[in-house]
């Protein structure tokens, strides 16, 4: 078990200075992500411009994976669409889930979450904010979803 | 001092090498590793002689218990009574009647809970628990206060992690009806002092339930010297299998209060009419029971008892200092929960590690320890954590297994430089 798979240096990174970090002005979408197995809270703010996701920031604390997939999150779709963003959820959660599952070129520096898959008990935690985004788009008000 | 954790310094040493062996499965292997087991806390592991005797059990002498003439089922129904005895004196019971078989501790206060509190408590009636209580000595009380407007009142906890006496006096009043709390705190490791507790709830005329989950594989508990009205526990954290636990109650308490659950077992007539019920303990085992794990429990009182109960108190203890003295001195390390009495219940956090990617890493390196909210969620928000890494000592543990969980630590350290 190779935990340098898991904590690769981009994960370090974002764990240590997550981006689009803090309260957004202006949101017109919310959702609470909860995993009551650790206790790890996630609360994401989006401005959608018509389909466009214009602005995109988290709040909440949890693990190292949790918070850095978060911020790679927002950091991946800033300025895309609903649509694209859900594409790219089904990527995520393919690359997390499935053994075989290649990182393909559009996931960027997303492809860093593959270690993941090797740690099952700490897929939920990467899974979260992706649920949590899922959950924000699709409504039109605040929601509230949870990993267990 | 009767049953409260107190140390014997006499207590022969135990052969920690010869309990080892006991246990097959902490040969186990993990990520290539030896296993360093610290999760007894959350469930021990089985002893030889408990998986015999229920194999034993399973092969020889199994069909229902009390039904029947024919011989396995009153070999069945010896084993399973001679069980119940057996419970009795462990924890010194007046009588086998006071000894009522459930799944663990969780359904032993739910139990306390629907056929005590429910049917008796009203609006203006108190139930007392302490801020550091696990979620099946809290949500049970609130369930029950919903359904009879009783109030649920909480002594609060001081930093330490343990529950300041004059704050639980000050609390108890002529409306306290019930007071219940753990016997040991399975988040900090607290030790609470639960005899002089248990006088000063019933000196305001409560009754008092005490969770004795993880105290009884760590202390002799003599349920009358302690005062207890009801006390209950699990038996898989005391090296007995899954799905058995017991309930103490007086049995003056229990024969008053109505059955929790119908069904076979705890009638003595039934028709379309009227029922009339069995009696203590059958009263409260409606359906058929785990009777194998009731043969596991005893065997594993039997077992404990044979290895000494003060001498694994005191090797549990010495583990605990150990691991508390080398978790000093790694500096990024900080104990939650320093209470002046303690079981072997190590809490902690390492800064700027949150606690489930301290649990990744220390399984990476074969070191199996608890992580998050321990079912104790106030006690984090009391602390202001969302959770804690927890370290639980048992009777096999080593202090080669203190230095490795050390050793991981400073793994974990690295990953996160």
């Amino acid at each position: 078990m190779d935990l340098k798979e898991l904590y690769r240096d981009v994960i370090l990174d974002h764990n240590r200075h997550p981006r689009n970090f803090g309260p957004l002005e202006g949101a017109n979408h919310h959702a609470e992500g909860n995993n009551p197995l650790c206790g790890d809270k996630l609360s994401l703010a989006v401005r959608l411009n018509g389909e466009r996701i214009e602005e995109i920031r988290f709040e909440g604390r949890g693990c190292a994976i949790s918070t850095a997939s978060a911020s790679l999150m927002t950091e991946a779709v800033k300025g895309k669409d609903r649509a694209s963003a859900r594409q790219l959820f089904d990527k995520v959660h393919a690359l997390l889930t499935q053994q075989d599952a290649a990182a393909d070129a559009s996931l960027g520096k997303l492809a860093a979450l593959s270690g993941v898959r090797e740690f099952p008990a700490r897929v939920k935690c990467a899974s979260l904010c992706w649920h949590t985004l899922n959950a924000a788009l699709a409504s039109e008000t605040a929601a509230t979803v949870s990993t267990e | 001092m009767v049953a409260n954790l107190s140390l014997d310094k006499q207590a022969p040493p135990l052969d920690v090498e010869a309990v080892r062996r006991d246990f097959p499965i902490l040969a186990t292997k993990v990520h290539g590793q030896p296993l360093v087991y610290l999760d007894s806390a959350a469930s021990s592991q089985r002893a030889l002689p408990v998986l015999r005797a229920v194999e034993e059990y399973e092969t020889h002498s199994h069909a229902n218990v009390h039904r029947g003439v024919h011989a396995l089922s009153q070999a069945a129904t010896a084993a399973f009574e001679g069980a119940r005895e057996r419970v009795r004196r462990f924890i010194n019971a007046a009588s086998v009647k006071e000894i009522i078989f459930v799944r663990g501790t969780t359904e032993g206060i739910n139990l306390i809970a629907q056929a005590y509190a429910r049917p008796r408590f009203r609006v203006g009636d108190e139930i007392l628990i302490t801020g550091l209580e696990h979620h099946a000595n809290i949500v049970p009380w609130q369930m029950v206060c919903e359904q009879t407007g009783a109030s649920l009142r909480v002594v609060p906890i001081n930093r330490r992690g343990e529950v300041p006496f004059d704050e639980f006096l000050s609390r108890l009043g002529p409306r306290t009806r019930l007071v219940a709390f753990a016997h040991v705190s399975n988040a900090l490791g607290t030790v609470l002092p639960v005899k002089r507790m248990a006088e000063a709830a019933h000196a305001h005329g409560a009754v008092v339930l005490i969770d004795g989950a993880q105290a009884v594989p760590h202390a002799h508990v003599d349920v009358r010297a302690l005062g207890a009205d009801f006390y209950t526990f699990s038996g898989h954290k005391m090296y007995a299998p899954t799905g058995i636990g017991v309930l103490y109650g007086r049995e003056e308490l229990l024969a008053a209060m109505p059955p929790w659950q119908g069904g076979g077992d705890m009638i003595l007539t039934v028709s379309f009419e009227k029922t009339t019920y069995n009696e203590l303990p059958a009263k409260f085992e409606a359906g058929t029971p785990n009777i194998s794990g009731a043969v596991g429990l005893a065997a594993a009182m039997d077992y404990l008892e044979r290895l000494g109960i003060e001498a694994v108190a005191a090797h549990e203890q010495r583990l605990l200092e150990l691991a508390t003295a080398e978790l000093a001195r790694l500096p990024d390390i900080e104990l939650i929960g320093t209470a002046a009495h303690k079981a072997a219940v190590l809490s902690f956090i390492m800064k700027g590690v949150h606690a489930h990617d301290l649990g990744t890493i220390l399984d990476a390196e074969g070191v199996a320890v608890r992580t998050g909210h321990h079912c104790a969620m106030p006690v984090m928000t009391f602390f202001g954590l969302p959770a804690t890494a927890r370290a639980s000592f048992g009777c096999y543990n080593t202090e080669e297994d203190v230095m490795r969980l050390v050793r991981a630590l400073r793994r974990a350290r690295e990953v996160f430089a």
